[in-house]
């Protein structure tokens, strides 16, 4: 009897994961479908799921209005760019907050925390002048700049979490062991929190890589990336759904074969993991 | 070459005193204990001699230099941990080589210096492996490769034997003991098993709560305790200590006898007792007894003896070997 109502359970539970799976997987469905069908398919009411007229004309006029590739490029010069010299600032920074803690040390980890509760659109402003200024608009440098800060608090908390879990021990045997502080934290404290170094930088990355606002505003086409492309469909004068959705699926595919592959630590760096 | 010398060290973390006032002085070559209670400060006092922690005042001499605010990678000491502390990602031959890369050594001399340590240690087949494909004796072993391999001016262990299990304890307490023989290098043994401190050391230093309680040889400690602290610390089963009437007949506050300095009948002597329990551990039978007026006493009688609880004996100390304390605690014989 409780052996039945266990499997009852658990089917319901599966069934029920599996709705909440597929509801949030939809409006991902729900644009690539859309991006083989007709403008006219896109817009039919009731819609068309499956049955429609299946073309990729969307994917062809795309390619010839604008260089998907140079996005592309851009796209992942900013995001793995930005998150590469985050990092180099990042480790040794959550080094120091792991290990060598000050008095005010949590409080610096807040305050940290506590830059990206603010709204971004309130210092929209002044860093729109100070990039025209710098003539940093439109640059790959000014805007991976951007991209690195906004993640930074981010970086540095996740390393903080998995530096701490490593035991404080072996950097001392490291030190004993005649290490300078740069030999102990790049052949030992950076080998062993590779898990955790690589979960962080994945989840940063994807940031990057779907960060909109900064990047809309601070860039127009040289160091525009992807997220430029999509929104160069949305016109005005009315939205193209089926070219909009092929731009879409197209600048979303890379960063989903990415996630899709490296799932597992993608979990971990989610669920902050152990590092053993 | 491996001197130490502690002059006037304190610690304190925030307001909390952990060290007042050390003055220690190791000798090249020798085997030196810290013992004491869980808290008494020794690991960190071992710490402060390593540099993982720096002095609140005071200073700490290595072979004469001041080397107090030299850091630990610079003091030329090698440290064995209580949790080995070896590098996860690295192999046996990776976790002993690494302080000699880090010194900048050439290849083939690294190669030479670790096959050398690994056959010292037996651990020639696990090169190759890492720590955690190697059983808690093979990482103890691997710990102390890497102590070795550098050819230390001191070793320095934190109780590296606490995490085994008791019949390997035994015998890595005999290699560490051979390896100080072999190497003649200054060691600073870091213990609260008392068991260790004595059958290892040279030199015992006995700390209580953060101050040295006495320094000297391992039966010059047992013979001759100068205090209360030190006469129930190191001994075991421990000194019965007795304070009232009877010790002050004696002149002191509190005298102590050892278990096996008090001659047992069971017709006549000097305090009768009621046996409690006897333990039989086959060369020896320790007997747990309440004597009347005095309270709990601990004996030890060489091989078999035939006493069961409840039995009615009498005690008589050995006045040559009793020792005795005033109020304060201190020797006075």
């Amino acid at each position: 009897m409780a052996m039945k109502q266990s499997v009852g359970k658990r089917a319901g539970v599966t069934v029920l994961a599996w709705v909440v799976g597929f509801l949030i997987f939809f409006p991902i469905l729900w644009t690539f479908l859309t991006s083989f069908k007709t403008e006219l398919d896109a817009i039919a009411m009731p819609p068309k799921f499956l049955f429609f007229h299946w073309t990729l004309e969307n994917y062809a006029e795309v390619q010839s209005r604008s260089n998907y590739l140079h996005f592309a490029f851009n796209s992942i010069a900013l995001s793995i760019g930005a998150n590469v010299i985050g990092l180099l600032i990042s480790v040794p920074a959550a080094w120091s907050m792991a290990f060598a803690p000050g008095k005010r040390t949590k409080d610096l980890l807040m305050w940290m925390l506590s830059t990206k509760m603010m709204p971004a659109v309130g210092v929209l402003v002044p860093i729109y002048l100070l990039f025209r200024d710098l003539h940093l608009l439109d640059s790959l440098w000014g805007i991976g700049f951007v991209l690195m800060m906004l993640n930074l608090p981010l970086l540095i908390w996740m390393l903080y979490t998995y530096f701490k879990e490593i035991p404080v021990d072996i950097l001392e045997a490291a030190r004993m062991d005649g290490a300078s502080l740069l030999s102990e934290i790049l052949y030992v404290l950076t080998p062993m929190a590779i898990p955790g170094i690589a979960s962080t930088m994945l989840i940063a990355i994807i940031l990057s890589w779907n960060e909109a606002f900064w990047t809309l505003n601070l860039a127009t086409s040289n160091a525009a990336p992807l997220t430029a492309f999509i929104a160069s469909y949305s016109a005005p004068e009315g939205f193209f759904w089926a070219k909009l959705s092929s731009a879409s699926t197209l600048a979303i595919a890379p960063i989903l074969i990415l996630g899709w592959f490296s799932q597992k630590q993608l979990v971990r760096g989610l669920t902050f993991g152990a590092v053993k | 070459m491996g001197s130490i010398q502690l002059k006037s060290v304190k610690k304190s973390f925030g307001a909390i005193n952990v060290i007042n006032n050390v003055d220690l002085d190791i000798k090249n070559g020798e085997f030196a204990v810290f013992v004491g209670p869980s808290g008494c400060g020794k690991s960190t006092l071992l710490r402060l001699i390593a540099g993982l922690e720096d002095v609140t005042s005071g200073a700490v001499l290595i072979d004469g230099k001041d080397a107090t605010n030299v850091g630990p990678s610079k003091r030329g000491l090698a440290m064995v941990f209580q949790s080995y502390a070896l590098y996860p990602h690295m192999s046996v031959r990776g976790n002993i080589a690494f302080a000699l890369k880090m010194a900048g050594e050439k290849a083939a001399a690294i190669d030479q210096k670790v096959r050398k340590a690994a056959s010292t240690l037996n651990l020639t087949d696990y090169l190759d492996r890492k720590p955690r494909q190697l059983s808690g004796g093979q990482r103890q072993r691997v710990a102390i490769g890497r102590a070795i391999v550098r050819e230390p001016k001191a070793f320095l262990f934190d109780e590296p034997l606490s995490n085994l299990d008791a019949a390997l304890r035994v015998q890595m307490r005999v290699e560490i003991g051979e390896l100080h023989n072999a190497l003649a290098t200054t060691m600073i043994y870091v213990t609260h098993d008392q068991v260790e401190a004595m059958t290892m050391a040279d030199k015992i230093v006995v700390l209580d709560r953060g101050s040295v309680a006495q320094v000297g040889s391992p039966l010059d400690l047992y013979n001759r305790p100068n205090g209360l602290f030190v006469a129930g610390f190191i001994g075991s089963p421990t000194m019965n200590l007795i304070r009232g009437a009877l010790a002050e007949k004696r002149g002191a506050a509190t005298i102590g006898i050892r278990p096996e300095h008090a001659d047992v009948s069971t017709t006549a002597g000097e305090w009768p007792a009621t046996v409690r329990l006897a333990e039989h551990l086959g060369s020896d039978t320790f007997v747990h007894a309440d004597a009347d007026g005095i309270g709990a006493l601990t004996l030890r009688l060489e091989g078999e003896a035939p006493l069961k609880p409840d039995q009615r004996i009498f005690v008589t100390p050995r006045e040559a070997n009793l020792h005795k304390f005033d109020k304060d605690g201190r020797r006075i014989n």
